[in-house]
C-alpha cells in the first residue's frame, strides 16, 4: 500500500510547490504592474475645467420639446407619469378649443427622478426627452422641482422633424393610403397582385 | 549657571514637542501622499484642489473632521466609546518615544540623543505598547453597541493578538545578534551590515506582521468596508474617527521606523546625514505599505489566521533555532 502511495504523494508535493511558486510570481507581477502605473500619465478629466462631450443618448436633465411648428408636443396623455417608477412626474391635462389636448401644468420632481428614461420610452409624441446636461445640482430640495416653464425648450431635441399630429391623433383628411407614411390599402379579396 | 537637571528637563520637553508635532505633521501628509500615490497607481490624479497640487488637503481634512457632528450611538458605553480612539492614537505615539532617529550627539558638552527615551528594554516596551493598541480597537468596537463594529473589533483583536506572536518572535534573532534589548544598541550592531542581509526571513516575517498590526491591506479585515462598513469605527464620526485614522497613520510611521531600526540598519548609511538616512528608510517602507494597498486584495478570514498560525509562527520559531545554531557554530 505505502509503496504505491509514495510517488503519488511526492507528485502532490511537487504540484503544490509549483503552484506556490506560480502564485508568488503572480504577486511579483502585480506589484510590478502597480509600480509601472505610478509613472504613467493619469487619464483624469479635470472636470469643471475639462468637459467631455457626452453621447446624445446620455440620460440626464429632462426637457419638454416642441414640434417643428413651435407647438408644444406634449398632449398630456399621462403615459410618462404612469411609466415613471418613482412617480416624480405629474401634470394636469386640459383641452384646447380646437379639441387638442395640452398640459395645463407639468411638473417633474428631480429630487426623486432616477433618470431611467422610461418616460421618454413611453411618450408617443416624443415630447419628453432626456438630455446630456447633468449639471443640475441645487442647494434645496424644492429647487429641484421643475415646472413646465423650466422644462419646455424651444427646439425639437433629438427628433427635430417629427410632428405627432401629422401622423396621428387627428381626423384623416384624405382617402385611405394618402396619409404620411401610410401604405396603399391591400385588397384582401383579390388573389392577383 | 543653569543646573544640569533643568537642561535635561528642557531638552526632554523640546524632544517631546518636536516628536509629537513632527509625527502629527508627517501623519497628516502621509494621508495625502497615500491618496496621491494610490491615485497614480490607478492612473488618476488624486486630490489636487486644496492648495498647490492638493498641498492644503490635510488642513482641509482636519477642519472638516473637527467641525463635523460628533454623533454617538444610543446604548453605547460612553466612557469606553470616548476613551477607545485615544488609546489607539496614544499607543502609537508612545511607541514612537523609544525610536532612535539618529546617533547620540554632543551639544555644548551635553549628550543629546535624538529620541525621547533610550530604554534598555526598548524592544519589550515597543512590543508591549503595540499589544495595548488592541484595546483601543476592540473596546471602540464593543462600546459602539453595533454588530458591525463588534465584528470588526473581534476580528481586530484576533488578528492583532495572533500577529503579535510572529512580530515578537521575528525580533528575537535581531536581539540575539545585537545582544541587547536597547534599540540604540541594535542599530549600532548593524553599523557594518544591516540585519536584513543576515536575517531575510525574520525581516519578511516582521514586515508582514507589522502590516497586520497596522491593519494595512491585505490585512484590513477589521475595517473591511465592503462587508463591515468600516468595522470597529463604523459608529465613530468627527474627530473621534479622526483619532482612529491618525493613530493608524502614526502606526504606519512607527512600524516603518521599527523595521528600519531592527533590520535596515537604522540611521546608518554613507554620505547623507544619519537623520536623513533614517527618514529615507522609513519613507521607503511606508511606500511599500501604500504600494501593497494599491496591489493586493483583502485576505479571507481563515486565510489570514491560517497564515499566521501555520506559516509565520512556526517559521519564526525555526528561524530562531537556526540562528542560535549558527551563532553557536560560529563562536
Amino acid at each position: 500500500m505505502s509503496d504505491k502511495r509514495a510517488p503519488e504523494q511526492t507528485g502532490h508535493v511537487r504540484r503544490e510547490t509549483t503552484a506556490g511558486l506560480r502564485q508568488a510570481w503572480g504577486l511579483v507581477q502585480g506589484f510590478a504592474m502597480t509600480l509601472r502605473h505610478v509613472f504613467r500619465r493619469p487619464i483624469t478629466f479635470q472636470y469643471p475645467e475639462e468637459k467631455r462631450t457626452l453621447p446624445a443618448r446620455t440620460r440626464a436633465r429632462i426637457v419638454l420639446t416642441r414640434d417643428p411648428d413651435g407647438q408644444e408636443r406634449c398632449v398630456a396623455c399621462y403615459l410618462c407619469s404612469a411609466a415613471c417608477p418613482v412617480d416624480c412626474i405629474s401634470m394636469q391635462s386640459e383641452e384646447r378649443p380646437d379639441g387638442r389636448r395640452w398640459a395645463r401644468w407639468f411638473r417633474i420632481n428631480f429630487a426623486r427622478c432616477i433618470f431611467c428614461g422610461l418616460c421618454e420610452e413611453a411618450c408617443p409624441t416624443l415630447a419628453i426627452q432626456l438630455t446630456p446636461d447633468f449639471e443640475m445640482a441645487e442647494h434645496g430640495l424644492l429647487d429641484l422641482v421643475a415646472e413646465k416653464e423650466d422644462l419646455l425648450i424651444d427646439g425639437g431635441g433629438k427628433h427635430p422633424d417629427y410632428n405627432f399630429y401629422r401622423h396621428a391623433g387627428v381626423a384623416v383628411a384624405g382617402d385611405k393610403g394618402e396619409h404620411i407614411g401610410e401604405d396603399e390599402p391591400v385588397d384582401v379579396l383579390s388573389n392577383h397582385v | 549657571m543653569i543646573p544640569s537637571w533643568l537642561i535635561d528637563v528642557g531638552l526632554l520637553v523640546i524632544k517631546l514637542a518636536v516628536s509629537l508635532v513632527g509625527l502629527l505633521m508627517i501623519a497628516a501628509y502621509l494621508v495625502l501622499a497615500e491618496r496621491k500615490l494610490l491615485g497614480r497607481m490607478q492612473i488618476r490624479l488624486g486630490p489636487n484642489r486644496a492648495g498647490w497640487h492638493g498641498a492644503l488637503q490635510p488642513i482641509a481634512d482636519v477642519v472638516k473632521m473637527i467641525t463635523k457632528e460628533d454623533a454617538r450611538p444610543r446604548g453605547a458605553d460612553l466612557f469606553l466609546y470616548w476613551f477607545a480612539p485615544a488609546v489607539t492614537a496614544l499607543t502609537a505615539f508612545l511607541i514612537a518615544a523609544v525610536v532612535p532617529f539618529g546617533p547620540a550627539l554632543n551639544i555644548f558638552g551635553h549628550r543629546f540623543e535624538p529620541m525621547v527615551l533610550d530604554l534598555n528594554v526598548g524592544v519589550l516596551y515597543a512590543l508591549a505598547f503595540s499589544s495595548i493598541g488592541v484595546y483601543g480597537v476592540s473596546l471602540g468596537g464593543w462600546a459602539s453597541n453595533s454588530k458591525y463594529s463588534l465584528l470588526g473589533a473581534v476580528r481586530a483583536a484576533a488578528q492583532m493578538i495572533s500577529y503579535e506572536l510572529p512580530l515578537a518572535l521575528s525580533l528575537v534573532p535581531a536581539v540575539m545578534l545585537a545582544g541587547s534589548l536597547r534599540l540604540t544598541d541594535i542599530v549600532e550592531a548593524q553599523a557594518g551590515l544591516p540585519f536584513i542581509l543576515v536575517q531575510p526571513v525574520a525581516f519578511a516575517i516582521f514586515l508582514i506582521a507589522a502590516f497586520a498590526e497596522a491593519k494595512r491591506i491585505p490585512f484590513d479585515l477589521p475595517e473591511a468596508e465592503n462587508e463591515l462598513m468600516a468595522g470597529f469605527h463604523t459608529e465613530y464620526s468627527g474627530m473621534r474617527f479622526g483619532l482612529y485614522f491618525l493613530g493608524e497613520y502614526v502606526n504606519m510611521i512607527v512600524l516603518g521606523s521599527l523595521v528600519t531600526v531592527f533590520f535596515l540598519g537604522g540611521w546608518h548609511g554613507p554620505l547623507l546625514p544619519p537623520m536623513v538616512w533614517f527618514l529615507l528608510k522609513v519613507f521607503a517602507l511606508v511606500f511599500v505599505m501604500i504600494w501593497s494597498r494599491g496591489t493586493l486584495p483583502r485576505l479571507r478570514w481563515d486565510q489570514l489566521m491560517g497564515f499566521c498560525w501555520k506559516v509565520l509562527t512556526p517559521l519564526a520559531l525555526v528561524n530562531i533555532v537556526v540562528t542560535a545554531g549558527i551563532m553557536v557554530l560560529l563562536s
